[in-house]
């Protein structure tokens, strides 16, 4: 009940004094997380842990704060209150463990780059300040865009490629930079169905390989096959475990509550899944 | 200080020009465009220039023709620029306006031998000696530019008063008022025609600084103290007439602090718009920043939480 | 005859003004490739007008102290704080309200440009003030020697530190989130960029002017944009039409009498822009225009072909066709082109040899045209395939994406759509090969 009331501090004030709490081995730990834009909570009081190898999905309505939490966990956004956790610790010490995968609106395509420099990216923070990039980091990037299918296009400036292809060079990047933690902002989104089934062949690669993917989600009637645990998310985390269990009319409606065409959307969607 | 009708006559113009310009800024500023007023004062140059060559004479109403065609053609321009060439908006806008500009010294030192028109006085302005050009109606003499820019506020207003809701939709959602028929495209041009033809109406008198100042600086604090839009209209009305006559009080007083005798109104008068947002920035009663952080320090500020999961 | 010799050899002042802007154009051209594609070019306008206080303040607080009060590096390094002082504001404003980044411009360009404005006009009543307005036109024949010194260093300086953080400023530039997720101190190497941008646009105030050295930051890399997809490349010819510009415009402005330099530089860079505009290969209008008209040839070509070989396998066993003219009459009926638009689409493909010499209101398939006929209703129909057995699209959309993509489909990608297909065991409607024939 305490947390009914939150105190509007600034990003500094926020202090992991609990952070003891969250095991090393926890993927993602965030507790008692409230962001708010202009004073107005877009996440309220959230609570969850991520266990490691898990393919998770974030499922929730439009302005349910899906994006948010996942540049809250990202340190993009100052937090109301509220600690997070990657593997036990704040996450400016484990940026080496994230990768990030945000959403391709959120650039400018024109930029005169290729794909692959786009993918080079990924291993910047390794190299650091000043430090050029050298044919190991260019190779490295090569290995990861060849993964996404798409090593034919690398020379292409970004511009020419697909929606599709545009998508995959975002998840090279992230690939390039060889984390234990993936965080992916609507990777699914304006994508063709080819790139829809190479993304979630990658998600499964990378979660064979004991990696833990993050992914925010729209499509309800594709949910139950591609992830393996669910974040239910409307402000509040509605209901988090894993799929099988959490992906229930009851929740779904709880989480779409309200919006009449959305609900029967997701009833229908729970049909076509469950049959 | 020694207050004269000059004096009052000077704040009265300035202040008619700054009303003029807050009105059109305020749909600049809604519609992020708020350097579109910089950039046209800047190449209405050659438009002058050129009307001045051929008329050979200060002839307002042929310099007010050239300079309002260049000003629209600068909105032309970029529009062509961003959407043609796929350039990003304010470089496009940046390239027009320097090239115009640029355009507009050459003809003029070109010209040197024939005319004279110095180009500073066409950014300043010359509001030092705007209430001596007089005109009689009656017993009454009124300065030249104060009648000139009554009747373009009146023009302003009366095409926003018009224009409201078209004006507003399209500041606000410009796909949505496309799809309901008023062009957003028209609009614009609309906007910049005004733009244009107030600041050709005004640099003569007082100098485009005041019109780029006071097209942006009272919208942009009306911004800070309220959300709706004829509030925000109002609002930046009276800071663009305080400004002015904090502007002018300003040239008269401040300048003996430092040792000097005298200074330009038209700078000080945007600096006074610089201060009055200046203090709304701190005391805007929903956002200024001392309001807040006083708030702060009272106490934790409590957020509405969202509805309970049911 | 001697003033004949100083128009074709310039002499010592004019080549040491040419010089420091050629070497200021190089400079901006390049940094200026940043400002741009962070989608920054105006705050350099902002920026430039915020120098002018700090221009009349230094001024007179040299005089205050005693000299002439006209010292070049002195006022440069008014004009630079304040030039920082006015990002330092626009930051400020972004960060701590809900106006956007073209009103924090908007509001620091006119206020601080109101405050020089109001401090030159009191320090104008001091001696030796006459001049100072050059700062806002430029006045590049008052560049000698030790102000060339100071420009060169200055744009080595800038250009070199553009060099280094080359890594940096592209991730900024690009992908400002991600750069952030990845620890880069977004804010500060915002503020550098903007430094170095001060640094260039407060050397340049003596040559070109306050109003207009922006032109220099933004024109050239415009410009450059037009010829290359790539960064790196894009750089260097910015900062070759830089150069140029500010060299060409400065000499052109040395020779001829009454031409004011920094608007002679300016109409230089504009005209580059200009013609790279209308001309350059990679992104011009003529080039795109092209480009597009070329597609839509070579797609209604293909789809009078198309439309043939489908009429003559409609009559006929799809084993067995016989290639014979179609009636332009039923050409007409099958697609909705006009008898116009036919005509001309004919007299395109009789140019590239696929249709027999005219021959009325008939229209024949050659040889190698009924070969190429073959192979397009082949891609067609494989494209088609691939869509419905593989991207879950309704197969009513089908034709019009097909339409679409099948055209540009490279020998790799038929090669790979075939394979496809044959993995998924899909029956493949096609025409019997053209060769057998």
């Amino acid at each position: 009940m305490n947390s009914l009331i939150k105190s509007m501090s600034p990003k500094g004030d926020a202090v992991d004094e609990n952070l003891t709490a969250h095991p090393d081995n926890v993927p993602l730990a965030v507790h008692d997380l409230t962001v708010a834009y202009h004073r107005k909570p877009v996440l309220w009081d959230i609570d969850l842990d991520i266990p490691e190898g898990k393919l998770v999905g974030i499922v929730g309505p439009n302005g349910a704060g899906k994006s948010t939490l996942i540049k809250a966990c990202l340190d993009l956004i100052p937090r109301a209150s509220g600690e997070i956790g990657i593997y036990g610790k704040p996450y400016q010490q484990q940026r080496h463990l994230v990768g990030y995968v945000p959403q391709r609106e959120s650039v400018d395509w024109d930029f005169p780059i290729s794909a692959l420099d786009v993918v080079t990216m990924g291993t910047y923070r390794q190299l650091g300040w000043f430090r050029r990039v050298k044919r190991a980091q260019k190779e490295r990037a090569m290995e990861a865009i060849e993964q996404v299918g798409i090593g034919h296009l690398a020379h292409r400036q970004i511009s020419q490629l697909s929606g599709g292809q545009q998508q995959r060079v975002f998840l090279a990047r992230a690939l390039a930079q060889d984390a234990k933690l993936y965080l992916m902002d609507e990777p699914f989104a304006a994508v063709d169905a080819a790139t829809e089934e190479a993304i979630v062949q990658l998600l499964q690669t990378l979660n064979e390989k004991g990696k833990t993917v993050l992914v925010v989600h729209h499509d309800l009637a594709t949910v139950k096959r591609y992830f393996d645990w669910l974040v239910l998310l409307n402000m509040r985390v509605v209901e988090t475990g894993p799929t099988d269990e959490v992906f229930t009319t009851s929740n779904l409606e709880k989480t779409y509550g309200g919006k009449l065409n959305l609900l029967s959307e997701a009833a229908r969607a729970l049909q076509a899944a469950t049959r | 200080m020694n207050w004269t009708s000059f004096d009052t006559w000077l704040v009265v113009t300035a202040a008619l020009c700054a009303v003029a310009c807050a009105l059109p800024g305020c749909f600049l500023v809604l519609r992020k465009m708020s350097m579109m007023g910089d950039a046209i004062s800047h190449a209405v140059l050659p438009g002058i220039a050129v009307a001045f060559i051929i008329s050979g004479s200060r002839d307002s109403l042929i310099m007010f023709l050239g300079a309002a065609i260049v000003g629209v053609l600068t909105a032309v321009f970029t529009q062509w620029i961003s959407r043609f060439g796929h350039v990003d908006r304010g470089a496009a806008m940046g390239i027009v306006f320097t090239t115009l500009f640029a355009l507009g010294l050459l003809l003029i030192v070109r010209a040197a031998d024939h005319v004279d028109l110095d180009p500073g006085c066409v950014l300043y302005g010359a509001i030092e000696f705007t209430p001596l050009d007089t005109i009689e109606i009656g017993p009454v003499s009124f300065p030249r530019a104060a009648l000139v820019l009554t009747v373009v506020l009146l023009l302003n207003l009366a095409i926003i008063a018009l224009l409201f809701k078209e004006l507003r939709l399209s500041s606000f959602d410009p796909s949505l008022a496309d799809t309901l028929g008023y062009s957003s495209q028209a609009l614009h041009y609309l906007l910049m025609t005004m733009v244009a033809v107030t600041t050709v109406a005004a640099f003569e008198a007082v100098g485009s600084i005041i019109v780029i100042a006071m097209l942006i600086v009272p919208p942009a604090t009306a911004l800070l103290l309220t959300h709706r839009l004829i509030p925000m209209i109002l609002i930046a009305c009276v800071v663009a007439v305080l400004s002015a006559l904090l502007g002018h009080l300003g040239a008269l007083t401040a300048p003996s602090w430092f040792g000097f005798e005298a200074t330009t109104s038209s700078g000080m008068m945007a600096f006074a718009a610089g201060v009055l947002f200046f203090l709304a920035w701190c005391f805007s009663p929903s956002e200024g920043q001392l309001i807040v952080w006083l708030r702060h320090r009272k106490g934790p500020r409590d957020l509405i939480p969202p509805p309970e999961i049911s | 005859m001697n003033s004949l010799l100083s128009v074709t050899l310039p002499g010592y002042t004019t080549m040491v003004v040419v010089g420091s802007t050629t070497l200021l154009g190089v400079a901006a051209g390049i940094i200026g490739s940043f400002l741009l594609l962070r989608k920054r070019s105006l705050m350099g306008d902002a920026l430039s007008h915020a120098t002018l206080p700090g221009i009349g303040i230094a001024f007179a607080v040299m005089v205050a102290a005693g000299g002439s009060g006209k010292h070049l590096g002195g006022l440069l390094l008014g004009a630079a704080i304040s030039g920082l002082l006015g990002v330092l504001v626009m930051f400020l404003i972004r960060n701590t309200t809900r106006l956007r980044d073209d009103v924090a411009m908007g509001l620091v360009l006119s206020v601080f440009f109101g405050i020089g404005v109001a401090i030159l006009g009191m320090v104008q009543e001091l001696p030796n003030a006459a001049g100072l307005e050059a700062y806002i036109y430029g006045k590049p024949a008052s560049i000698v020697a030790s102000d060339f010194k100071l420009i060169a260093g200055m744009a080595i300086f800038t250009s070199l530190a553009t060099t280094l953080l080359y890594k940096e400023l592209t991730l900024l530039c690009f992908d400002e989130n991600f750069a952030r997720s990845q620890g880069w101190p977004i804010g500060w190497l915002d503020l550098l960029l903007l430094t170095l941008v001060t640094a260039i646009t407060v050397v340049g105030l003596q040559a070109v002017g306050l109003i207009l050295i922006i032109a220099m930051l933004i024109t050239p890399p415009t410009a450059a944009r037009f010829w290359t997809h790539n960064l790196t490349t894009m750089m260097l010819l910015s900062a070759v039409i830089g150069g140029v510009s500010g060299g060409l415009g400065t000499f052109i402005s040395a020779w001829a009498p009454r031409m004011p330099a920094g608007a002679v530089i300016v109409l230089v860079a504009a005209a580059i822009f200009l013609a790279s505009m209308i001309f350059a290969p990679a992104k011009g209008v003529l080039a795109r225009r092209f480009r597009r008209r070329r597609l839509r040839l070579k797609v209604d070509r293909q789809h009078l072909l198309r439309a043939i070989y489908e009429l003559l396998e409609a009559e006929q066993a799809p084993s067995s066709i016989i290639n014979h003219s179609i009636p332009v009459t039923d050409l007409l009926r099958k697609r909705t082109w006009s008898k116009v638009e036919i005509e001309r689409i004919a007299r395109l493909a009789r140019k590239r040899g696929d249709l027999e010499p005219p021959s009325g209101q008939e229209l024949c398939l050659s040889e190698s045209g009924f070969g190429e006929a073959a192979r397009i209703t082949r891609n067609h129909r494989l494209w088609e395939v691939y869509l419905v057995t593989h991207a879950d699209i309704a197969p009513s959309h089908v034709d019009r994406d097909a339409d679409m993509v099948e055209h540009i489909l490279e020998a790799d990608l038929v090669r790979r759509l075939e394979e496809a297909l044959r993995r998924s065991n899909t029956w493949v409607p096609v025409p019997d090969s053209p060769h057998r024939l």
